[in-house]
């Protein structure tokens, strides 16, 4: 990691002192971050495609401005969050999300689903088609304030403080945010996922399956 | 003092992070060596997690990437 941001500095150096080029090599690892960020603001494939190209481009007119006291890859998260946030205004679906600490109030039920056995990580089960369908739509029923959060935490595997300055909030939201996005995917996914189960018989197997 | 389900529940997005205090991780092991229960939340939820990353779920646009340096090639064009 320490290697790749000091190549990072000096790619970035060498873009602004002419070698412009170099800004396709900077960009290509984060294309996929881009995308995602994108996508968990405005939810639809094709205005996540336009936003993150929109993003890379003004990433790099205003390469000049990044100073280098985040990470280049928070620093065009939070351009694609911005992005984002431009279509949903010009669309009108929905109003700017607010980054008031009070949405935390957002009513809801933050408990696991019992369940007894679960140990396998299927994932040759992703195989399925229908249930890489499940895992998306699951995330995409995620509050927005939550789905941001898990997108740029579990999906981009950024850190909390990284998280915290890509979106605008403290880490204390970030934390609370994705831990009750977590347990709400458990909760909508177990169901789903326990027919791949093994039919092991807990000493609670009885009482939980029906 | 013995940990309640519940109170376990609320440290398992921490823990999987391995961000929880080491006397409370410590307290955390004990409930789940005997609690079936919250070993499973625990297993799937990390699961899940697992999942849900694995970047067939959630895959680019075909062409994604064609575009996109297109795109830039032409913005990197146009500023001389």
């Amino acid at each position: 990691m320490e290697t790749k941001c000091k190549d990072e500095a000096g790619l970035i150096a060498r873009i602004l002192a002419g070698e412009k080029e170099l800004f396709h090599d900077l960009i290509r690892p984060y294309e996929r971050m881009a995308y995602l960020t994108v996508f968990s603001v405005v939810k639809n494939a094709e205005d996540a495609e336009d936003g993150a190209q929109d993003a890379v481009i003004s990433a790099y007119r205003n390469l000049a401005s990044f100073r280098g006291e985040a990470k280049f890859s928070t620093w065009l998260a939070s351009i694609a969050i911005n992005e984002g946030r431009k279509r949903l205004r010009k669309r009108k679906l929905a109003a700017l999300e607010s980054v008031d600490e009070l949405e935390e109030e957002h009513e809801g039920d933050f408990t696991p689903a019992p369940l007894t056995d679960w140990r396998e990580i299927p994932l040759e089960a992703l195989e399925r088609k229908e249930l890489r369908e499940a895992l998306r739509a699951a995330v995409a029923e995620l509050p927005d304030i939550y789905r941001q959060v898990f997108t740029l935490r579990d999906l981009e595997e950024m850190d909390g403080q990284e998280t915290a300055e890509a979106l605008g909030l403290n880490v204390g939201v970030v934390k609370v945010r994705l831990h009750r996005a977590r347990l709400m995917l458990q909760k909508r996914l177990v169901p789903y996922l326990k027919t791949t189960a093994p039919a092991r018989k807990g000493f609670f197997g009885r009482l939980l399956w029906k | 003092m013995e940990m309640n389900c519940k109170h376990v529940w609320e440290y398992i997005s921490e823990y999987i992070d391995g961000s929880v205090e080491p006397a409370l991780r410590e307290e955390i092991e004990r409930h789940l060596e005997h609690c079936q229960i919250c070993s499973a939340i625990l297993d799937s939820t990390r699961n899940i997690l697992i999942l849900t990353a694995d970047e067939r779920t959630f895959e680019l646009p075909v062409g994604f990437s064609e575009r996109l340096h297109e795109r830039l090639a032409k913005e990197l064009e146009s500023t001389g």
